[in-house]
């Protein structure tokens, strides 16, 4: 049985910049702890020499030369800032960082 | 903000009666790459902005990242060079956290598993009695591979920077550009000289990295950092004290200073019974103090886990060794050599590796200038103006065939000393080559007797006095008479000829 409190979901919440209710955080503690037990379940079938697998394929060094790509492969800075909300100077303009002092 | 407040300081000598210093240095190295580290965008300085970037390094969705084959090849290097292990198969991790500097909103670096482990690093310290150095071997803990961020631009606000800027403007062409990062385990039993060896453990570093020809290593401009963590632990004690991390470490002094000043610092907090808070901590070159940074609460559970758009890495022992049989001599081992080559005195040859000059000498006495005079113009007015200006030797108009050039007139005897720093000057002012400075500015010694002779004859004859006090033995005198000679010739003239030739028309022994 995977617990999982609501501490830990408000704390999870906190870093990925989810903003949740408490009846939020209670309803996902529950969900959550129920798709924890339902992987907890890979468990009792593995046994220890089988490693965790991070990577479905048996790839390795999968590299490319260090050569750069043409420009019509890349963006332009207009298209790149194409996207933004705001920009300045050819550069993405973002809110204040840090508060006063 | 009171912790920003500057901080009293224990004495330095206090400092050590009562704790023994423990450093951990962090230096990240960028690449010198053609492309970034998982997409094929070029890495060029100073480009305009956001004009190096494509959907892999802005993090757009569906972007997939590649692995940079040289900047794989080149850490395995930089690990060999570091005495590491190297592992035989290692993924990549994704460190996640939110700021603007990273769009992709996690940073593709490794955990657990770096490429390199296990190395060491001997740098050498100038030794207390003054001659000579001393050893002291430095442990790493890790090398491993990760990618650089983007730069911020703070805009608002008085000074500039990200406290009370109004807003931030982000240029992403330096995201994505690979960056190795090299920890050493904690560097312990270096006492009053732990400052000496941050210092000299970084530029050990950046040598090796110029030697493997990976990085520029420039600090200056970035593309080598330091990060200190530095803390105090009472003598006789066995428990390690509380480490800051201080950042923004950008100059060999600096690294020297801050790692200095945060045990001065700490010594005043601990021998005043306080507690030292781990966090973060900014230096400033101008001030010479460290700052506490911003708090470091949940922004230190970074939820790293494997890259699953990354395959892993892993390599075979034939490529390891294949990629050992690449690595440069030692710069430790090919200084010692050179030094015995060129006839260097310890002191010359640490006044050329502390100006830069080595691999410059080493050039230009490939291209035939003599040691000496290969030391005498790479150590001189070039290296006072790269100190002033904070540039390098080889960011001027001085090239090692210049000096090699510049040796030659100097010994063919067209050039005396005098002339040839003229030369010199007019070579830095990218006037041209020597020669063509020396035809330009018309510099040659006057080697024509006829035209000496005459010279030293106007000069006996306007000054009939002085030339009678040498004709009657005062023989010092000629001195006046030498300068006038020099005067009228422009400097052009030999002063050993033209004294001789003084002494002969006066017939006077010399």
């Amino acid at each position: 049985m995977s617990a999982l409190s609501r501490e830990q979901v408000a704390h999870l919440a906190g870093l990925a910049r989810i903003q949740m209710t408490d009846a939020e955080l209670d309803k996902m503690a529950g969900e959550l702890a129920v798709i924890l037990d339902s992987v907890a379940q890979v468990g009792e079938v593995t046994a220890q020499d089988i490693p965790p697998m991070s990577h479905p394929l048996p790839l390795t060094n999968v590299t490319r030369p260090d050569v750069v790509r043409p420009l019509d492969e890349r963006l332009t800075a207009q298209q790149a800032l194409s996207g933004a909300p705001a920009q300045e100077d050819g550069r993405f303009e973002v809110p204040r960082i840090l508060s006063e002092d | 903000m009171s912790t920003n407040a500057i901080q009293p300081v224990l004495d330095y000598d206090e400092v050590l009666e009562s704790f023994d210093p423990v450093m951990g240095l962090e230096v990240h190295v960028e690449l010198s790459t053609h492309t970034k580290m998982f997409c094929g965008c070029p890495t060029d300085f100073g480009a305009e902005p956001n004009t190096q970037v494509c959907p892999v390094c802005l993090g757009l969705p569906g972007a997939l990242p590649v692995v940079n084959a040289v900047g794989v090849e080149s850490v395995i290097r930089i690990g060999l060079a570091l005495n590491c292990q190297i592992a035989s198969w290692c993924r990549f991790a994704r460190k996640n956290y939110f700021y603007p500097d990273m769009p992709k909103n996690f940073q593709t670096s490794q955990y657990d598993e770096p490429i390199a482990f296990d190395g060491y690093l001997d740098v050498e310290i100038p030794s207390r009695t003054g001659d000579g150095v001393e050893v002291f071997r430095v442990e790493i803990e890790r090398a491993h591979m990760e990618e650089d961020t983007g730069k911020s631009l703070h805009v608002g606000g008085s000074t500039g920077r990200i406290q009370g800027a109004d807003y931030s403007l982000l240029d992403y062409n330096r995201a994505g550009i690979p960056l190795i990062e090299i920890v050493t385990k904690p560097v312990r039993g270096a006492g009053e000289r732990m400052p000496e060896v941050a210092k000299a453990y970084v530029a050990a570093v950046r040598e090796l990295m110029v030697a493997l020809d990976v990085s520029d290593a420039r600090m200056e401009q970035g593309s080598m950092r330091c990060d200190a963590n530095v803390s105090l632990m009472p003598k006789g004690s066995a428990q390690l004290g509380t480490r800051t991390e201080t950042k923004n470490v950008n100059s060999l002094r600096s690294v020297e200073r801050a790692v200095r000043y945060e045990m001065m610092r700490q010594g005043a907090i601990l021998a005043d019974g306080g507690t030292v808070r781990q966090e973060t901590r900014h230096w400033h070159e101008d001030t010479g103090v460290t700052t506490a940074g911003r708090e470091k609460s949940d922004a230190e559970d970074y939820r790293y886990f494997p890259e699953p758009d990354l395959i892993p890495i892993a390599t075979t022992t034939e490529q390891v060794e294949a990629l050992r049989a690449t690595l440069p001599e030692p710069p430790g081992l090919r200084r010692k050599r050179l030094q015995g080559e060129w006839g260097y005195s310890d002191r010359e040859m640490g006044d050329v590796v502390s100006a830069g000059a080595v691999d410059l000498i080493d050039a230009s006495v490939a291209a035939g200038a003599t040691p000496a005079a290969s030391r005498k113009w790479w150590t001189g007015e070039v290296a006072r103006r790269a100190n002033a200006d904070g540039k390098e030797l080889g960011d001027y108009a001085l090239t090692p065939a210049f000096v090699a050039e510049l040796d030659s007139l100097v010994r063919s005897g067209r050039l005396n000393d005098s002339m040839a720093r003229q030369v010199m000057e007019g070579v830095l002012a990218q006037e041209g080559s020597p020669t063509e400075v020396a035809d330009a500015r018309g510099l040659e010694l006057v080697q024509d007797d006829s035209a000496l002779e005459a010279a030293v004859d106007a000069v006996l004859a306007d000054n009939a006095a002085i030339a009678d006090k040498v004709r009657g033995g005062k023989v010092q005198a000629a001195g006046a008479l030498i300068g006038q000679v020099m005067k009228a010739t422009k400097g052009q003239a030999d002063a050993a000829q033209v004294r001789a030739l003084i002494l002969s028309r006066l017939g006077v022994e010399g």
